[in-house]
């Protein structure tokens, strides 16, 4: 601990810049993939494209796009955007085929009958399709984030500045503690991450939490499995029943 | 784009194609490496996950194991390793098993977990046994959900095996620090490119192999008369 | 006194939260039968089937199939010696439909290349073209994957067949002639077979006998269909048969009624005849007598097989086949009264029409005459009653 309480001011400044490659890729990706997602749906063209072509780029390791991208984008090898150039493009990947698959399961009849209340296409988008597609959505997002973030500090083997620093430091200098430090420190942001993400989802589909179904139902439900089917259904209607009195709260 | 000729020139030069440095023997150890790493994690995953999915028993385990392996950086663990144990081939042969772990782990259990139970219990109510039910039901059914994480696994080790080299070892990543330590990138980009050749050459068998061990009837929903 | 395939004594299940699945169970059933358990969801009829062959264990209490105690026999021995059929076909998806009805024949050491001519005879059984076999689930409509469900079921030649709702999750029609299917091979196989239904009338069609369970897992009623109609044991019994119950015990009553000649108009040619019994041929009309007399001619085709019923005018002239009504059922000899009534109801003239066994016409019955059968089987009954 003595190595942490003399280098913490460095320590926190990698953990900074690990946290920006990271995250600034998530934010990025998010933006581009959505729109991309939502012009794949269901297009005969577009969607074996992005498809194929979002699990192809997947395939390629990050080093290799580490070294390959500063040759195309012209950047110094070590510079910053490099991973975050490389970042998006895995972000896009994963985001791109779990929102296409969300925006094709919804619901049909959800959004005729949105159209048929007047949703204009952009209005029913926004307030329609996207608000449904969430959970997938927020699926992708923590599997891309903690990719991400472990993927991150791969970067330091070719010297870009991040938590994975303390790695190669670490062990050059034979200082056990630097490495031991940057393995917890990599670990809480990602745990953070991940259950800030989670928490957001929680919030933002209220209207997926059936509420706990009353007791009986799963009781009756062991009694005589052959019945599962009826029970399971009426666990399902009590359960929406109790969304809709209780506000969604009791989840 | 005079760089992108240069690693061609590094890649066609016979001289680089033979010998103990040449590619096809760092090819050899990073291919060798790769396969020692996944035949370890298979050995641990896939019965861990055949058990806890069959049984059902510790799926939450498996689970939270899983993302907490996940979140674990790779070449901290090899770093880390390489310290407490001494240069040598286990230390990043434990990091890269570690990493191997999860997706191998998740998707036998969930593979065998998903399978309807409807299913197991027609096969129980037949007579199978427990382990002709895990074997003859429950395997064959969950197999391309398996197989999808042992090739996820694998891609993510062979991309990874590049890094050990950073601890003396052989490997395509040889020629990649190699040409960071004297600033040849066109050697590091001839690296890069072998390993995103051999990642997309083992996807693609991979990927047949998995189709090829496929029965017809989980994938034929489409084709109904 | 028959012989007993299988016996229930005194058999429970209570389940660790302390609900009762099964409570108290006593039944015996008659080999070569089959007995339908029918009750609401959650009555215990489904866990009463799967003790038979020990997929759940019951409490307290002795399950006999066959004289042995289930619970002295290995789980899969005995399991390999039923065959069961449920509700979701619980098909291998990853097998041909041969290879799925060989699953218990393998199990048992049998040949593949046995097993799998075994099954491809089997498929024939059930209704499915030999062409199936090589087809996978998948491939298959709902229909035909319970078909290979019960083949599956037989492929081991099992004396004793479990078969939990397996015709529930089908479409009507379907449902239908998978009804009519099982009873055809229960005609040639004679298997001890229990079906668990939620639908009375599918118990009714089907069961040599019904046990009835209420909620609790309490065996409310065990009978023959026929007596449930007629005298359900208590309130709960007659309620869960629900209503036109008298109607429908009509179903157990053979009609003892006379069939009466009626006169028939050819479509084709508008020759008038006169079909009754005892007439190979249609005797010529005469324009008199009771057939005569009717204001009613019923239009048939070229093989006499009814069109439907005419109007006659009261110059004696048959109306235009514009007016003709077509509808009615129709009722074969020896249906019971309850097709009989049913056709005299639904015939525009209240005549059932009876047809022969190629659909030709055979005559007819006034409403009047099963009505009076009906009263006369009733007043039958009543007094049998009272004699014993």
């Amino acid at each position: 601990m003595n190595w942490l309480t003399n280098n913490w001011p460095a320590v926190l400044e990698l953990a900074g810049a690990h946290l920006m490659q990271s995250v600034v890729p998530v934010v990025i990706g998010l933006l581009i993939s959505v729109p991309l997602a939502r012009l794949a749906a269901g297009n005969r063209w577009l969607r074996p494209l992005f498809v194929t072509g979002s699990s192809l780029l997947y395939t390629i390791p990050s080093l290799t796009l580490f070294v390959v991208l500063p040759l195309i984008l012209g950047t110094r090898i070590t510079a910053v955007s490099n991973v975050i150039v490389a970042l998006t493009l895995y972000v896009i990947a994963i985001l791109v085929r779990s929102c296409v698959d969300a925006f094709e399961s919804l619901d049909r009849d959800v959004l005729q009958a949105a159209t048929a209340m007047g949703y204009k296409p952009a209005r029913r988008f926004f307030g329609v399709e996207l608000p449904l597609a969430v959970p997938v959505m927020i699926a992708g997002l923590r599997v891309a984030t903690v990719s991400n973030i472990s993927m991150v500090s791969v970067g330091a083997v070719i010297g870009i500045q991040s938590l994975g620093t303390l790695f190669t430091d670490g062990l050059r200098r034979s200082i056990v503690a630097e490495i031991v430090v940057g393995i917890v420190a990599t670990v809480v942001i990602a745990v953070v991450l991940d259950q800030l993400l989670r928490l957001l989802g929680h919030t933002m589909t209220r209207w997926q939490r059936t509420g706990t179904a009353a007791p009986h139902a799963s009781a009756r439900r062991r009694d005589d499995t052959g019945d599962g089917a009826d029970t399971g259904g009426a666990r399902g209607a009590a359960g929406a029943l109790a969304t809709v009195e209780s506000g969604g709260a009791s989840a | 784009m005079s760089l992108f000729a240069e690693a061609a020139q590094f890649l066609t030069d016979p001289a680089h194609w033979t010998g103990a440095t040449g590619i096809p023997q760092r090819l050899l150890e990073h291919v060798g490496y790769s396969v020692l790493t996944m035949a370890i994690a298979l050995v641990i995953a896939v019965p861990l996950g055949l058990w806890v999915g069959h049984t059902g028993r510790g799926g939450g385990v498996v689970v939270g194991l899983a993302g907490a392996l996940r979140s674990l950086p790779t070449l901290g663990l090899l770093t880390l390793f390489t310290l407490l144990m001494g240069l040598g081939l286990m230390p990043p042969i434990l990091a890269l098993v570690l990493l191997a772990i999860p997706p191998i782990l998740s998707g036998t259990y969930s593979g065998i977990a998903a399978v309807s139970p409807a299913l197991v219990d027609a096969a129980r109510a037949m007579g199978m046994t427990e382990s002709q039910t895990l074997f003859r039901v429950e395997i064959p059914v969950a197999l391309p959900v398996i197989l999808g994480g042992i090739r996820n696994a694998a891609l993510q080790v062979l991309a990874t095996v590049t890094i050990v080299a950073y601890i003396n070892l052989g490997g395509l990543g040889r020629y990649l620090i190699d040409g960071l330590a004297v600033r040849d990138y066109s050697r590091m980009l001839a690296a890069v490119v072998l390993v995103a050749v051999l990642a997309l050459a083992a996807d693609a068998v991979l990927a047949l192999a998995q189709r090829l061990v496929t029965s017809p009837g989980l994938r034929s929903t489409g084709d109904r008369p | 006194m028959t012989e007993m395939a299988i016996r229930y004594r005194g058999v429970s299940k209570v389940y660790p939260d302390g609900t009762t699945a099964v409570d108290n169970l006593d039944l015996d059933v008659p080999s070569g039968s089959l007995t339908v358990f029918v009750g609401p969801s959650g009555c215990g009829k489904t866990t009463s089937l799967r003790m038979l062959n020990r997929m759940v264990d019951p409490t307290s209490g002795v399950v006999e199939v066959n004289g042995q105690d289930v619970s002295s026999i290995p789980a899969a021995q005995l399991r390999r010696s039923m065959g069961y059929v449920m509700q979701q076909s619980g098909l291998l998806p990853h097998k041909t439909v041969e290879d799925n009805i060989a699953t218990v024949p393998r199990l048992n050491g049998v040949s593949k290349k046995e097993s799998r001519a075994n099954a491809r005879e089997l498929l024939g059984s059930v209704g499915l073209d030999e062409s199936l076999a090589t087809r996978y689930p998948a491939q298959l409509s709902g229909g035909q994957q319970q078909r290979v469900g019960v083949a599956r079921a037989l492929a081991a030649d099992p004396p004793v067949l479990l078969m939990d709702e397996p015709f529930s999750a089908v479409d009507p029609v379907v449902r239908q002639d998978l009804q009519h299917e099982l009873l055809d091979l229960q005609k040639r196989l004679h298997r001890t077979i229990i079906f668990v239904t939620h639908d009375i009338d599918e118990a009714i069609l089907l069961g040599n006998r019904v046990a009835v369970f209420a909620r609790g897992g309490r065996l409310a009623q065990y009978a023959t269909p026929e007596e449930l109609l007629r005298a359900p044991a208590d309130d709960f019994v007659a309620d869960f048969i629900g209503r036109d119950r008298g109607f429908r015990s009509l179903s157990f009553e053979n009609a003892a009624v006379a069939l009466q000649p009626v006169t028939v108009l050819a479509a084709d040619t508008g020759e008038r005849t006169v079909v009754g019994p005892g007439s190979e041929n249609p005797a010529p009309w005469q324009g008199t007598g009771a057939a005569a007399s009717s204001d009613w001619v019923l239009a048939v085709d070229e093989r006499r097989h009814p069109l439907g019923w005419l109007p006659v005018r009261s110059g004696g002239e048959a109306a235009g086949r514009e007016e003709l009504r077509v509808g009615g059922t129709l009722w074969h000899e020896g249906d019971s009264l309850r097709t009989a009534l049913d056709a005299a109801l639904s015939s525009p003239s209240g005549q059932a029409v009876a047809v022969h066994e190629d659909g030709s016409v055979a005559g007819v019955v006034p409403g009047e005459d099963v009505m009076r059968a009906i009263e006369e089987q009733r007043a039958t009954r009543h007094h049998g009653a009272e004699q014993a």
